[in-house]
């Protein structure tokens, strides 16, 4: 679930309030957005792939609230992985979209079955 | 002050289905609204993931051969001719995507058009919308249909949830036709992208008197790590499981591997491993599908050395194949000027009594979607939008209590109560005849609270809540109630005390009903008139 909006990075722009998709955030007036319904949450990461100040941080539990170490996930460099890896923003072009690749990893991932003993 | 609006379509639900519906409308000359419960382009389950779409070139043979191979595992309850339509309709409409997604060009220099990046397709689906007119009322869920006097649909109301008052704004829209397309209902299990996805749109249509089909084939799961949403099965193909002392866990291999993890989930914890993923598909995965890996790396696990612990998401009708009956080709209910399309909508037409993820629903949620928005579109033409007549709201439960409202938070009470019933493996994976009808009753028992106490709450966050705890505790019952109408295994549906498949039952059940539910054998398809469409002229 969302934990963290980084106020030191955040540009109030707003666009995490808009863009997520359960509502979670409220804009505050002059301040970074607070998360107001965090139990909403989804756990989708997709407010992170449009923050383009990497100032989100949203932890991988997606049952309960989690306590996190704002600095040590700063420091961690996970903070933007998702837009990189996505080829968004200042990363167009230095992560091409394979997404058409998918249909390999079943392909390739299947085991043989067995053949059925007489 | 409510915002009132009229146009010629509104399409509630702006995910896949919606958004081409939408288009489609636009496309065909009419005005269009489409309100969203969320971000039209980050809501809905495609906008997480990426879906790969039925895709067969237009060469007779090889069509007539993949709806061979597709029907026979669909267990009697499809039909080759809408298998054939959504083929085509796919075929047709996806590449017009083209100016807003950058798509890959594969060997021999050919665009791919068949799997796309959920972030990326919706993103591209909300400005070809938005490019065509379509006018986007994001965080503005809709909360009932308003009907005319002859029952057909109106309209509908809702409120904008970011706008206002802490109760929010309400918007009211009236039009020609109404296309309900708010996904499948996963019973606020915690699958990819699915918490908006709790069955309101089947509420607002049972309320207006539409029927539903297929609903007891609502038990498709999916592997993700614990605690994770990502359920994306690709990588899992690769993946081996272990139980808590370490030995391997036979899945028989069976890509499906939902029945031997839910076993050995009931009986303690289980592990898994990505080690046979080869190396140069680990160093390209974060380009296929970005967050898969987040999850792991913030836990600081390598799935490809390590073993960590992993869980079944439910995921309810998602990728089950029940939802609205169709009426018609185009996609309507029962109930006139009300339409349906996407995972709202049964798929049993195109899927059978098996899961159509993985190609089947996406390529329906563009065809159905298509259709749905260009009938919709001539009836607008035709019969005009009536909007100066009197209309009635048809909702009910968490609008309008029969008794003395609640003070307890009774949202939570029913959704909780719903999860109990529609979660556990037991209840849902290995079904049985009394379970299922203990379920039936609490589930009566939770619908009658829902009725008579369920009140919209202060705010615009309750509100929406009450109508989605009215909506979840009614899908619950139509999905019940049918399994236990079925004492068979078909596909999804198993019933672990009757294991055998019955001939008598391989047609499809319909069912309804809010106050009392009811079930029925539905033996009829609908027609296809529409001539055979000419050959497509897409690229091959
Ligand atoms: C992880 C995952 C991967 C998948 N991959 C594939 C695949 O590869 N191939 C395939 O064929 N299928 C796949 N599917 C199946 C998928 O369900 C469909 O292909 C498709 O997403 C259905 O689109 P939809 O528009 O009907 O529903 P959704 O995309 O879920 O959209 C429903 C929309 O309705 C909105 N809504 C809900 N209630 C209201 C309300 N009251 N008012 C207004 N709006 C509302 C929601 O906010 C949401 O935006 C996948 C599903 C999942 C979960
Ligand atoms: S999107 Fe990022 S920068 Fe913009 S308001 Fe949200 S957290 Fe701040
Ligand atoms: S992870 Fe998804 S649901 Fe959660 S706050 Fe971010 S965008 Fe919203």
């Amino acid at each position: 679930m969302i934990e963290l909006v980084l106020a030191d990075r955040c540009t109030d722009c707003d666009t995490c309030v808009q863009v997520c998709p359960t509502n979670v955030f409220d804009a505050q007036p002059g301040g970074p957005p607070v998360i107001a319904r965090q139990e909403d949450c989804q756990t989708c990461f997709l407010c992170e792939l449009y923050c383009q100040s990497d100032a989100l941080y949203v932890a991988p539990n997606c049952d309960e609230p989690v306590a996190v170490d704002a600095e040590a996930i700063v420091a961690s460099g996970l903070l933007g992985q998702f837009r990189r890896d996505s080829g968004w923003h200042e990363w167009a072009g230095q992560s091409p979209n394979l997404h058409w690749r998918m249909g390999e990893l079943f392909a390739r991932g299947r085991k043989p079955v067995a053949a059925p003993t007489p | 002050m409510t915002l009132t609006l009229e146009t010629d379509v509104l399409v509630i639900g702006g995910g896949l289905a919606g958004c081409w519906a939408a288009i489609a409308a636009a496309e065909a000359g009419a005005e269009v609204i489409l309100a969203d419960k969320g971000y039209c382009g980050t809501s809905g389950v495609t906008a997480t993931a990426g879906p790969n779409h039925w895709w067969v070139p237009p060469d007779p043979e090889k069509r007539a051969q993949a709806v061979r191979e597709r029907n026979a595992r669909a267990l009697g309850l499809a039909d080759p001719r809408w298998m054939a339509r959504i083929i085509d309709t796919t075929w047709r409409t996806l590449p017009t995507l083209a100016a807003y997604y950058e798509h890959s060009i594969t060997a021999g220099g050919v665009p791919h058009y068949q799997s796309l990046r959920g972030p990326e397709y919706l993103r591209a689906l909300r400005r070809y919308a938005e490019a065509r007119g379509v006018r986007i009322l994001d965080h503005s869920p809709a909360l009932e249909l308003l009907l005319h006097a002859d029952g057909s649909a109106a309209g509908a109301r809702g409120v904008r949830r970011q706008e206002g008052p802490p109760a929010g704004r309400d918007w009211t829209v009236r039009a020609a036709g109404v296309i309900v397309a708010t996904g499948g209902c996963a019973f606020l299990a915690k699958l990819l992208g699915s918490r908006n996805n709790t069955g309101d749109g089947h509420l607002m249509a049972a309320e207006a008197g539409a029927r539903l089909s297929g609903m007891e084939f609502s038990t498709y799961h999916t592997v993700a790590e614990r605690h994770s949403t990502q359920t994306r099965s690709a990588s899992y193909a690769f993946a081996d499981y272990f139980d808590a002392a370490g030995r391997e866990i036979d899945t028989g291999g069976d890509p499906d591997v939902t029945l031997p993890l839910a076993r050995a989930l009931l009986a303690g914890p289980v592990y898994a491993t990505l080690a046979r993923m080869p190396v140069d598909l680990r160093a390209i995965l974060p380009q296929i599908q970005p967050a898969i890996l987040l999850p792991f790396q913030r836990q600081g696990i390598d799935p490809f050395t390590q073993r960590f612990t992993i869980t079944l998401q439910g995921e309810g009708t998602v990728r089950g194949t029940g939802g609205l009956r169709l009426a018609d080709e185009d996609c309507q209910t029962d109930v006139p000027g009300l339409y349906a399309a996407g995972d709202a909508a049964t798929r049993e037409l195109i899927a059978g009594a098996i899961s159509g993820g993985g190609a089947q629903n996406s390529a329906w949620a563009v065809s159905s979607g298509t259709w749905a928005g260009q009938a919709v579109a001539r009836l607008a033409h035709d019969r005009g939008r009536r909007a100066e007549t009197p209309v009635e709201a048809a909702g009910g439960a968490g609008l309008r209590p029969r008794g003395t409202p609640a003070t307890a938070d009774l949202s939570r009470l029913l959704t909780d109560g719903v999860r109990a019933e529609m979660l556990p493996y037991d209840k849902i994976l290995f079904r049985r005849g009394p379970v299922l009808a203990r379920s039936l009753a609490t589930l009566d028992g939770l619908w009658r609270d829902a009725r008579d106490h369920l009140a919209p709450g202060a705010d615009a966050t309750a509100r929406v809540r009450a109508r989605e705890a009215a909506a979840l505790v009614a899908c619950a019952r139509w999905s019940t109630a049918t399994a236990l109408a079925r004492p068979e295994t078909r596909g999804l549906h198993r019933r672990e005390d009757v294991a055998t498949t019955d001939p008598a039952l391989a047609h499809r059940l319909s069912s309804g009903g809010l106050d009392e539910v009811w079930v029925a054998a539905d033996i009829t398809v609908p027609a296809i008139t529409a001539p055979a469409a000419a050959p497509a002229t897409q690229v091959a």
